[in-house]
């Protein structure tokens, strides 16, 4: 029988638009005038789903309806959407900082959480004397800190100033001691929030390797909440999507990256002009962008090497009388991670007149194999930069492994650019 | 795959019973209490070289000021003491309540980063402020009795009463009614913010019907009945009534009065209690 440690069941969360403040007297009275009568509060049912493209109708608007998931001892579940998908509320309520408006959180064991690191720390005391009140905000005991207090030191690499006060600390030392703290938590359940985002690489390093120890060798019960793809991959067991606070997809956590890519790839981009997550001040309109090969025909797939052709279509609302724009196209691979980028002013060229597209063209496409989308921006390059129109996932194309040093073997598929390059050899020269 | 609720450790809600505390909890947390405290107190030497010392100033002068006013230009008579040492001695008393009133009525708007970010007891906070607070008390009693010795030096007739063993239970009583209160008003500035400018004269205009520059007995002779019957019931001219007779032997002491104190501090702190614990899992919200 799995062990479920965690049980969300029907879990909503209702939030107020606007300014609160204004009739909230009223509307508390209202509610209490409901609740004597023994009648459900009348705010509940009017609330909107979170889509936060649309103006809502009502004040009322739910960040999270019905959400519903187990987590069983030892894993650790990855939750993963778009910004505003409710993400944060769902870690809010479960560390307890905020209650759900309906539904119910069901936990048998100690949940500590990790929004924010730092928490409380206070400039004027020592990093020793923080190290304590950090850990006893965190839910450690006072002989619990002590007994660790010596990893602690050792993880940050702060030995050297820790009885020196806080507020003399780097942003990184203070980022860094503040990591080993809740490192060294031992609740059952850890929730975590893009923490990994601080510190330098090295540090980055050290804390990815601490929460995959905290997950596997301790069988620790790990939340992950995050926007970088590969990290979710890498720790998760299991993933969860949100969407407009609801949660469309649950399951491995590599099946759910993969439905959150396929899901932003299902973007229409057939004609970009229904679209309206775009931004910019929309003179010039991006309608349609596709990918050519040598021949001038549209495709999806190319292999690593081949010669491509971008070739972006747009409309003009109104005549447009802006000289020098610049064009940018921005190649991400799936995991969200910018691999390369074009922008037409640092190659040399900028637009004065411009028929219905722009090409861009690359003699030899340098990816290896994966699947790749591209974004595009047009902006003028006047001294400010302003932005007309950018949009994001306008074309999804897919790159197989070439043999690109002609040795009858193929590239490996990492999903990085391929760069020419040629081993030297003395002995075989 | 079933589980049973027995078997879980706690859940999270909406649902919310009228007196839910967990104090279990908070005593798993009481190394966080004293922490805070602790920080409390380090910080406040950290910051000012004269900090201490404005602990000084603040009572001996508003004694001052109370005895030229209220003693010397109001003729308000407090027997064979000294009014400057009965002022003194009231104002001692009265500055640890409005220090625990106004440290905790700010409880959620002051710490909302913290609390938006991080799960404890929030109970701690304005525990804490109450429990740090004593540090200040203790400074301006040890000046009072300097004050006092000084006094009885001089040949003035001040001494301690009997009733002196009850100062611990005065304390508590002051802690319990400044946090009671405290933690209401908070719980009630997460949503009207109006409160906040109230708290600032209200206590202020508290003080002058809590009988701390002058005795009840004089307010029973020259306030209106009401008026005096008021002051009389309001638990804080008590508790001002109840430190003078313990350190200066004067005034007036039941223990009818003693236990309809101790009984109304008890209600506000509960009550504030309950107030502050419905709020705590929705403020950050509202606030």
């Amino acid at each position: 029988m799995a062990d479920i440690i965690l049980k969300c069941e029907n879990l909503s969360k209702q939030y107020r638009l606007g300014t609160v403040g204004t009739g909230t007297l009223s509307h508390d009275i209202n509610r209490w005038w409901y609740k004597v009568r023994g009648k459900k509060d009348p705010y509940l049912k009017i609330g909107d789903t979170n889509d936060q493209r649309k103006a809502s109708e009502s004040n009322y608007v739910w960040a999270l309806k019905d959400i519903n998931f187990e987590v069983q001892n030892g894993e650790v579940l990855g939750v993963i959407g778009k910004n505003g998908a409710g993400k944060s509320t769902l870690l809010k309520i479960l560390s307890r900082v905020t209650s759900p408006t309906t539904g119910v959180i069901r936990t048998k064991g100690r949940i500590a959480s990790l929004l924010e690191v730092g928490t409380g720390f206070h400039p004027e005391m020592t990093g020793r004397e923080n190290i304590f009140l950090n850990g006893a905000i965190l839910g450690m005991t006072k002989t619990e800190i002590k007994s660790k207090l010596e990893e602690i030191i050792e993880f940050s690499g702060c030995q050297k100033y820790i009885d020196t006060p806080v507020k003399r600390y780097s942003s990184g030392m203070r980022v860094r001691l503040a990591f080993a703290v809740a490192a060294f938590l031992e609740p059952d359940i850890l929730v975590v929030d893009e923490v990994l985002a601080v510190g330098d690489v090295e540090f980055q390093k050290k804390a990815i390797g601490k929460m995959q120890d905290i997950s596997s060798s301790d069988g620790r019960t790990v939340l992950f909440v995050s926007h970088n793809m590969a990290a979710v991959k890498n720790l998760c067991t299991r993933g969860i999507v949100l969407e407009s606070g609801e949660s469309i997809f649950e399951g491995s956590s590599e099946e759910a990256v993969n439905f959150y890519i396929n899901r932003q790839s299902s973007l229409n981009t057939d004609n970009l002009l229904e679209r309206t997550d775009r931004k910019g001040t929309g003179e010039i309109r991006f309608s349609k962008v596709e990918l050519l090969n040598r021949q001038g025909n549209a495709v999806s797939e190319l292999i690593s090497g081949d010669y491509a052709k971008f070739r972006l279509h747009m409309v003009f609302n109104e005549k447009v009388n802006h000289k020098d724009l610049v064009f940018g196209l921005v190649i991400y691979d799936n995991n969200e991670n910018k691999i390369a980028d074009f922008y037409s002013d640092e190659m040399g060229i900028t637009f004065h007149s411009i028929d219905s597209y722009v090409d861009l063209e690359l003699p030899k496409l340098m990816l290896r194999g994966g699947s790749y989308y591209v974004v595009v921006v047009v902006q003028t390059a006047i001294r400010v930069v302003k932005q007309i129109d950018l949009l994001h996932h306008v074309l999804n194309f897919n790159v197989f492994s070439g043999d690109y040093w002609n040795v009858n073997r193929a590239n490996r598929a990492t999903n990085v650019a391929l760069i020419d390059a040629k081993y030297l050899n003395q002995n075989t020269l | 795959m079933k589980t049973t609720n027995d078997d879980l450790l706690y859940s999270i809600s909406a649902e919310q019973k009228l007196i839910d505390f967990n104090f279990k909890e908070i005593w798993r947390y009481k190394d966080l209490l004293f922490l805070f405290v602790k920080r409390d107190i380090v910080t406040l030497y950290k910051q000012t070289i004269l900090g201490p010392l404005w602990y000084l100033i603040q009572p001996l002068f508003t004694s001052l000021i109370f005895t030229l006013i209220f003693n010397n230009l109001g003729q308000i008579q407090t027997g064979s003491i000294p009014p400057f040492l009965f002022n003194l001695a009231g104002i001692t008393a009265w500055n640890y309540f409005k220090e625990c009133l106004t440290g905790t009525s700010n409880t959620f708007t002051k710490n909302q980063a913290i609390f938006g970010k991080v799960y404890f007891p929030r109970v701690i906070m304005p525990m804490s402020v109450t429990i740090s607070n004593l540090l200040k008390f203790s400074i301006q009693l040890a000046i009072f009795f300097g004050f006092f010795l000084f006094y009885w030096w001089q040949g003035s007739t001040v001494a301690l009463s009997g009733l002196v063993f009850l100062f611990p239970l005065y304390v508590l009583l002051m802690a319990l009614l400044g946090l009671g209160l405290g933690m209401l008003i908070s719980a009630m500035t997460t949503k009207y913010r109006d409160l906040t400018i109230l708290v600032g004269f209200g206590v202020q205009l508290l003080m002058y019907v809590s009988a701390v520059p002058y005795p009840l007995s004089e307010a029973r002779l020259k306030f209106p009945p009401l008026v005096a019957r008021l002051v009389e019931l309001n638990p804080l001219t008590q508790i001002t009534e109840g430190f003078r007779k313990m350190l200066l032997d004067t005034g007036s002491f039941t223990w009818t009065n003693f236990g309809y104190t101790a009984m109304i501090s008890v209600i506000i702190f509960l009550l504030g209690l309950v107030v502050f614990n419905r709020t705590e899992k929705q403020f950050i919200d509202t606030v």
